[in-house]
This record gives C-alpha cells, structure tokens and sequence, in this order.
C-alpha cells in the first residue's frame, strides 16, 4: 500500500484546480487519479468557446481551458496517473484502484478531495414510450462521438431537454450538416443559459418548444420519429396537442447527476437537493479530511465556479494535511422561499474569512431580491434584474457577520409587490 | 448434412443445443437475428418459478418443478448467476388469501417442495417494504431468480465449445422435406440439411411449422412491459413478490434481480413489438406501489417490453408434429418457461431425439463454462493475476457495472460471438448500468471495430441497420 | 425612422437583455447592458451580427483537433467556413493558438484551440 498526503480522485478542471492549490498551499504529496488516457475531463469535448471569462477574462474553449490548469500542474510536478479507476473509497481515506500497469491496489491518504464529476440522466430514467432503437443519445455522448471521434449521429434531429450541453449540441449538429427539427423542454423556461439560446437556437433558425416533452420514441431498428406533445402545469402531456417529427437521431440533455457511487460507498452524508455531498464551507464533508468540489458536489453551469470551488476544496485538504482539524462549531444553512439549495450546507464559525454561498433559485424571477438571513437578523441582500434556475447565485457573507450568526441561515428569494 | 438443426437461439433451444452436444451429434443452431437470445429470452422476468401456478398434469407443471430442480446445478455448471431468494405471493384480502390455499395444494400435487402460507407478522418480517394492505402470502421457498440472457448465451457458448455450430443472420424463408431429411433455404440465399429438425422459434414457431410442412401449430404474441430500477435500491425487496395470478397470468411483480437491481412488471397486452407504452408503463408503477408503496421508481435506469409466444392449447407443446415426421415442435413456451428449458431439453435429447438417433455419448463433452468475468467478483490478487497476464483487464471501460476492456474483448472472441454493442451489453453487463451506456457505448464501438477489424461507421447497436454514426466528418 | 430592437447579450453568461434604437441601420441608443462589451455587441448586432467559429478539424493521423476563429465572423459565412475547412488536415504535432488557415473570413484566422 501506498502513502499520499492528498489523494484526488477526478483529473478533470475540478481536480486539476484543486491539486494546484492544494500544492501552493504547502502539500507537495499529492496523487491525481484519472479514469480517462488524458486529464481535463468533460472540458476535452466542449469544442465550443465561452469558457473563462470570469477567470481569465477571455472566451477560451474547453480544451483551452483545460490546457491552462494541465500546464500549472506540471509545472508543480503533480503526479496523475490516467487511465487509472478508483473503485472504492473507505472512511479511513484507503482508496482502491485499478489500472493497467499497476492492477489493483491501495492508496492511504491523509486527506481526499473528489472530483469525479456528473453523468447525464439517460432515457431510460425518464420511462418515455416507444422503441429502443439506434439514434437515441444523450447529449454529451453525441458530443464525445461527434468531437473526439469525428462522426456524424444522423440528419434529422430531435433535442429533448433544453439545457446547455442539448443546446450546444444544436448547434454543433447543424454546423456539420444536420437538421435539428426542435428542442424541446418540459419546462416553462429553459435550464440552459440565455445566451445560448440566441447563438445555439436563434443563430440557425432552430425551434424551441417550451412545455413540451418526447411522448413517444419510434424506429425498429433505428429512430424513424418521435411524437411531442405540450404538457400541463403538473408536467402532463395534454391529450390532442401530439406533434409527429421525422428523425432519425434524439438527444437527450435532461440533467445531470453527481457521480456520487464512491461517496456512498465510504458512507459519506449527502443532500438529497444537490445530491452531492454535505459540506463545510472549506468543502469538507462530515468525514474529516475528505473534502469535494466541482460537478460531483454540486452541478456548476459554469466551470470558472468549479475551479473556484475546487481551490477552495485544494486549501482545505492542504490545511488538513498540515494543521489537522479543529473543533467545530457549526451553523447550517438552509434553502428558503424560491431557492432550491444552499452550498455550503454548513458553515464552521471556528474558521475565519468571508464565506460564499451558492444556490439556485427554483423558477424564473424579475425584479426580485436574494438575501441571506439569520433568525431577525438580514446577513446579505442583493436586487436581481432576473434570476433563473438555470444560472448559480451568490451571496457572501463576510468574516465578522458570520462570527455574529448563532442562529441557522436561510437563503431566500423576495418578489417586488 | 447435420444430425439436428435447431431453428431459435432462445433458451429453449439454447439448452436443447448444449443437451445434443453431450452427444456424438453433428449439430446446428439457425437463429434469424444478428444475436442469439433476442426474443423472449431477452426481456422477461427472470423468475425461477417453483411450479405452484401451473395446473396439474401439464407441461408446464412437469417441466417447471422438474427445471427448478435442475437449475442451480444447471447454472453452477455453466457460470451463471442464480440466487434461492424464495418467492412470495402476496393476498391483499381474505379471499386471495384462501385462494393461497388453493395454489399451495395445487403445487404440492405439482411436487413442489417447502410451500407454506404465512401470516402478515412472518410477511413483515420477511419483507419489510411490503404494503400495510397485505394480510399474508404464500411462501415458496424454491422459488429463485436467474438472469434469462446470461442463461442462454452460456447455454449456446458451452455447446458450440463442445462441438455445435451456429448461424446468425439466418431468417428461414423455405424449408424442403426430401425424404427423411430437411433442407432449410434461408433469405439471404444460404442453405443447411439435416434429419432433425427442432423448432424453437418462439414466436415464429407457428410460421416455422408451417414451412416445414404442419400447418397445426398457432403462436400468438402477448407483450410484457418493465421498469428496472437501480441497484442502489437493490436491496428494497429480497424475495419475488407476486400478487395473487389472475386468469391473465401472474400479474406484476416486484423482484430483486440477480445482478442487484429491483425489476417491476410485466404487463399482459396480447399484441407483438417490444414498444413500451405511457399506459403500460403507468400500470406497472400503480401495481408495484400497491404492492410496495415506497418502492423507490424515482431510481429508475430504464424500461423495457418483451414478447411472450402463447399457444392456443396453453401449454407446452413439446412433441413430434403429427404431420411431419422428424420435426419436433417446442412452441408456446411461455412463462415457466425459463425454468422449463434445462428440463425441456434433457427430454427432448434423451427421450426424442437419442430414441430416434440412438447416438453414442461423448465422452469429451465438458459442461463446464467458466467466464472469467464478471471481474469485480473476483479478488484483488485473482485480479492482479489476470491484469499481469492480460493488461486490458486493468482497464475498466463501463464505470457503472465495473466491465474491463478484457471482458468486452473476450465477449467478442468467444462463442457466441458478440458483434454489436447490445451483444457485448448482454454478455458483459457493459452498458447496463446507470448511464445507460452514455459514458461506455463510444469505447465499446472502438473495441468492436478493432477486434472485429471493421470500420466504426460500420457498428451497429443491435445488428444492420443499427448503426451508431451515419458518417465520418471531414 | 428609429425602430427598437430588442437583444439577449451573448458575451457572456448574464445574458443581458438590450434594448437597442436603429436609425438607418445604425444603432443610436443602447439601454440594458451592464458592461462596455454588451453594448459594443449590441452595435455590431444591429449593422451585422458576428459569432465566433468552433468547431474540428480531421489531422492527417485521423485524430479530431479542436479549432476556432480567432475573431468573430460574419454570422452569415459560417456555413461556408464549415465547408472550408472540411478540407483542412494538418500535421501533428499541433498546440493551442497555431493558425491553420490565415484570413479564413473576415481577417480572422482559423486556429488550434485544444
């Protein structure tokens, strides 16, 4: 068995950023452990540009995103091994892995970060009727087959699902010379980011159809066409308002889901709102010394947030390598009105600065005013032009508030009168 | 000119393929697919039945007690997983709980085994998820699961191993009697003779007979739709749940699979196709949840339809046809049917075709399969042996079931030949998990083309026609 | 004639919604913006709407390598760009930021970007 300061199971941008930090922060000890041949993750097949504009202020690409976090990593010499599955993780941080070179063994570290990342919800999740034939996808398979591999799915498109990645696909489907008939969302609003909308939907004349929902998959062998039908406020398909679409490829980009199988397996709490793990604001979960950033804790819909989380998670295991863990004294936070979750789900007051809470809003608001609240006390406010589930909020809360808090904090959304 | 020529690649005649092999038979099986075991063997319960449904003095009563006592050997020969979970028919009122008493004597006459109708304290205990409404069950303690694809695919690999050969692709469109002999034309123009000819064509058994000369043989379709649920819920239920049979069958149940996941369903629809419906769909989650009300559908990975073949005699057909000497009608093998098989076939090798052949035993038959697969049961220094004599087993390919690229590539390489990704699914379990593929399937198709030197474009999911990608850009 | 149009940004996540007045097809009021870059967009939009370019090019050796303009493009060619660089098969080894064809469209050129 081998000995590690900081394990990181996930060499995808939330571990990548979280080994960095973890190194500056005084840890030189440190093991990624990557499933794929190549780090950088999910970022390696989103061709498309948008990435870090928050953190580098310039659009990159995902593969140009990835190649700044790979480059500091080995400048600092941090060991990856690719091609390497974690298969268990335990509570007292022993992980098994296999790969090729190595077979299966173990690794005892003093602190773990995971970083695994989220998998897309398939169809079958979604117990849609019809066929299963060839031609049914889910987004981010299609973009690894049409990115990586280099090949066309088909000609005649359906998108189920507005989120990002469906609409990125859009796009990226039509640019290579197929026709995508409709995107369609069960919703009232999509879950994807509005500018996408306009250059992925609008550039290229691509419908969008709100409410709405696949009803029926069709095909022997291969997809021949799909029934849509509007759905009601319960997210019922209404009798009489099918719509029949000729294709012969669906995608499906329907939500994400923490890869949280490890989590479970070591015994780890989680949210049943995030369906991540529970955490402090340093991104510890309940297990002392083992910490969680990016997608598999939460799903970012932008990666400058997962590589700010995953800093966070990088210091933490660095402070827990090299000072242990306190006392805590902990505060929960709690999703209030209008807001589907809170992260962190617990703040430790024993730990001194600021603390940034993110969290979603449960539907689309105009004019409307985020706040983090505490018994009578308002911790942080801020008025919102829009607020909408598909985009993260945030709210801080500086060092001295937090100190003052005593009672559990609730983050609410208020509509104007 | 073969010995035996078995029409269907199901598990019937799947099992009656390895049976021959135990014999100096020249053997051939013609299935009409691009894969054996894609009809009802594909998509069914899994239930090991212990024969207390069907009535006495049938087929299927004979067949199923005698097959549920075969089975666990049957499977530990062969590699295949098969768990005594025990079933339990559930009476939500007085009147279905007498009826239990009904159903017990019946099986006891049938030769079952252990039956014993227990109270709603000893059902609670048994089965803590179970429905407030439920008063009590019957409980059959040589009830068992099994996985139907795993069973059959191993069934048909062990006897091609031992000598028995198979087609694929092969849809029969003439069959000619010369004699005593039979010529059997498929559509793409390829032709096998041979003297026997055992039909196993599931739901094409009516239009087989036929062929061949008997035009007696009526197969219909009755459609059963599923819901699989993850196996992080896996341990909701131990035991096979069945509601009280109904003259429909035996009605939705709710069962633990071998591999760990909670299986729901079927419906009973008497029509063909493997669509699954929003109606029949709808109607398996009510069902389940009167029987468990938490039953946690929200962890869903997929749904699914089979297609049961039923006879207008509603039995087993399992005999000479009357009409045409040498071939031997095994038709309406619906449920028990699965439990049925390994006893079926041992009837129809010993008392049909060994009457008839009289052929010598081979004495090099070995019954033994012996996957190395599935990996993650085995230990990390059985592992590490097999890692160091073969890299590509370090290499996990499917995260969520734990497949390593050596198990897809022996799936490939040994009989029966896997040649499309859904081929590669049902013998690995590569795909089956809870990403349904969505992280495996590009890796699967990689290894498929390079093993089988074919290009990408040219993978399909399930056969022509069933292609992955359209086109290679740029 | 003023005429309103209203825009949804895409330069970056916010998306903000602009409200922009024309007058012989230049813009002459822009409201809603939240930075200089939305409303330089917001100006560019009305007179001629430009994306930036993402997609693959097929290397000699078959792999797929990311490419992108290094500026926006005229929306309007970027079906034919696609055409254009169909026929682009570049030689490994390549990295980021390496043109592969100069002045591909509107004085942007095509380069690597992963």
């Amino acid at each position: 068995m081998r000995n590690c300061d900081i394990v990181i199971i996930g060499g995808g941008p939330a571990g990548l950023a979280a080994a960095i930090a973890a190194y500056d922060n005084g840890v030189k000890n440190i093991l990624i452990l990557e499933r794929e041949e190549r780090t950088g993750g999910i970022l390696n097949q989103c061709i498309h540009n948008g990435f870090g504009l928050t953190r580098f202020k310039e659009s990159l690409s995902g593969p140009e995103y990835a190649a700044r976090f790979i480059e500091e990593a080995k400048k600092r010499n941090i060991e990856t091994l690719v091609g390497t599955t974690v298969l268990s993780l335990s509570k007292d941080k022993t992980i098994t892995a296999i790969n090729s070179t190595d077979g299966v063994f173990t690794v005892k570290a003093k602190a773990v970060v995971l970083a695994m990342g989220c998998r897309e919800r398939s169809r079958g999740a979604l117990n849609i009727a019809g066929t299963r034939p060839a031609g049914i996808y889910s987004a981010g398979t299609a973009q690894k087959y049409v990115n990586i591999k280099g090949y066309l799915l088909g000609k005649e498109v359906v998108i189920l699902g507005s989120g990002d990645i469906g609409l990125i696909m859009a796009r990226r489907m039509t640019l290579e010379g197929a026709k995508v008939h409709a995107v369609c969302e069960i919703m009232p609003y999509s879950s994807g980011l509005k500018r996408n909308i306009v250059q992925c939907l609008d550039d290229f004349g691509i419908p969008l159809y709100l409410n709405h929902t696949i009803t029926r998959i069709d095909g022997d062998n291969r997809v021949s066409g799909v029934e849509i039908s509007r759905v009601d406020e319960n997210k019922k398909p209404i009798a009489g308002t099918q719509k029949y679409f000729h294709c012969d490829t669906v995608l499906f980009s329907v939500g994400l889901i923490p890869e949280n199988e490890l989590t479970k397996g070591a015994d780890i709490p989680l949210s049943p709102r995030t369906r991540g793990a529970v955490v402090y604001q340093n991104r510890e979960t309940l297990i002392g010394g083992i910490f969680a950033c990016g997608n598999v804790l939460q799903v970012h819909d932008l990666v400058d947030f997962v590589s700010e989380e995953a800093e966070i998670a990088g210091r933490g295991a660095a402070d827990y390598v090299l000072c242990g863990s306190g006392e805590k004294s902990p505060i929960d936070t709690t999703n209030g009105r209008n807001v589907s979750y809170v992260l962190p789900q617990k703040i430790d007051k024993n730990v001194a600065g600021d603390v940034k809470l993110f969290f979603r809003v449960s539907n689309t608001f105009r004019n409307c005013t985020v706040k983090a609240v505490s018994g009578e006390k308002t911790l942080a406010t801020r008025k919102k032009k829009i607020a909408a589930p598909g985009e993260m909020e945030t709210l801080t809360l500086g060092s001295n508030v937090v100190e003052s808090v005593s009672e559990p904090i609730t983050v609410l959304l208020e509509e104007e009168n | 000119m073969y010995d035996c020529i078995v029409i269907g690649g199901g598990v019937v005649g799947g099992t009656i393929l390895r049976e021959l092999a135990k014999y100096k038979l020249h053997t051939i099986m013609l299935e009409k697919q691009s894969d054996v075991c894609m009809g009802q063997s594909r998509a069914n319960s899994g239930i090991v039945h212990a024969g207390y449904d069907a009535l006495c003095g049938t087929n299927k009563a004979k067949f199923n007690v005698a097959g549920n006592k075969m089975m666990k050997e049957y499977c530990a020969e062969l590699g295949v997983k098969y768990r005594n979970n025990g079933s339990l028919v559930v009476a939500f009122s007085d009147e279905e709980k007498s009826a239990l008493k009904e159903l017990k004597s019946r099986g006891e006459k049938n030769g079952v085994d252990g039956l014993k109708v227990i109270g709603i304290k000893e059902l609670k205990k048994m089965e803590p998820n179970i429905s407030e409404k439920a008063v009590g069950a019957l409980f059959a303690p040589t009830g068992g699961i099994v996985c139907p694809y795993e069973l059959t695919i191993a069934a048909i690999g062990n006897a091609m191993d031992n000598g028995a050969e198979l087609l694929t692709d092969f849809d029969v469109v003439r069959i000619e009697k010369r004699g005593e002999t039979f010529d059997i034309f498929s559509k793409d123009g390829r032709e096998v003779k041979g003297k026997m000819l055992i039909n196993c064509a599931g739901l094409g058994g009516g239009k087989i007979a036929a062929l061949a000369g008997d035009d007696s043989v009526r197969v219909m379709p009755r459609k059963g739709e599923y819901i699989l649920l993850d196996r992080e819920s896996g341990n909701f239920v131990s035991h096979t749940l069945f509601f009280a049979p109904t003259k429909l069958g035996k009605g939705v149940l709710v069962s633990q699979t071998v591999d760990n996941n909670i299986l729901v369903g079927p419906t009973a629809v008497e029509c063909d196709g493997t669509d699954t419906t929003a109606d029949g769909l709808k109607y398996i989650m009510e069902k389940s949840r009167e029987m468990c009300p938490n039953l946690p559908l929200y962890n869903t990975i997929t749904s699914f339809a089979g297609v049961r073949a039923f006879c207008d005699r509603h039995d087993f057909i399992i005999e000479e046809s009357a009409k045409v000497g040498n071939l031997i009608n095994c038709v309406g093998i619906e449920s028990p049917g699965l439990t049925s098989a390994p006893a079926i076939a041992k009837y129809v090798a010993e008392e049909i075709i060994c009457k008839r052949l009289l052929p010598e035993k081979n004495e090099k038959f070995n019954p033994v399969r012996k996957p190395d697969y599935f990996f993650k049961n085995l230990s990390a220094k059985d592992k590490n042996v097999l890692i160091k004599r073969n890299p590509s087993y370090g290499k996990i390919v499917c995260r969520c079931e734990q497949i390593t690229e050596g198990e897809i590539i022996r799936a490939i390489k040994e009989n029966p030949p896997a040649r499309s990704v859904d081929a590669v699914k049902r013998r690995t379990r590569s795909g089956m998990g809870r990403c349904q593929g969505g992280f495996c399937q590009p890796q699967v198709a990689e290894i498929l083309a390079r093993e089988l030197g074919v290009l990408f474009e040219d993978v399909t999911k399930s056969g022509i026609g069933s292609e992955l990608v359209t086109e290679k850009i740029k | 004639m003023k005429e309103k149009r209203s825009l949804t940004c895409v330069e970056c996540p916010i998306g903000c919604s602009i409200e922009v007045e024309v007058e012989n097809g230049v813009a002459v009021s822009v409201k809603g913006n939240s930075c200089p870059r939305g409303k330089l967009y917001a100006e560019n939009e009305v007179v001629c709407p430009k994306r930036v370019l993402t997609s693959t090019v097929r290397a000699k050796s078959g792999e797929m390598i990311p490419v992108k303009t290094s500026a926006p493009v005229k929306k309007t060619e970027l079906m034919n760009i696609m055409k254009e660089i169909k026929a682009v098969h570049p030689e490994l080894p390549l990295k980021i930021g390496d043109i592969l064809v100069k002045d591909i469209s509107d004085g942007a050129n095509l380069v690597v970007s992963g």
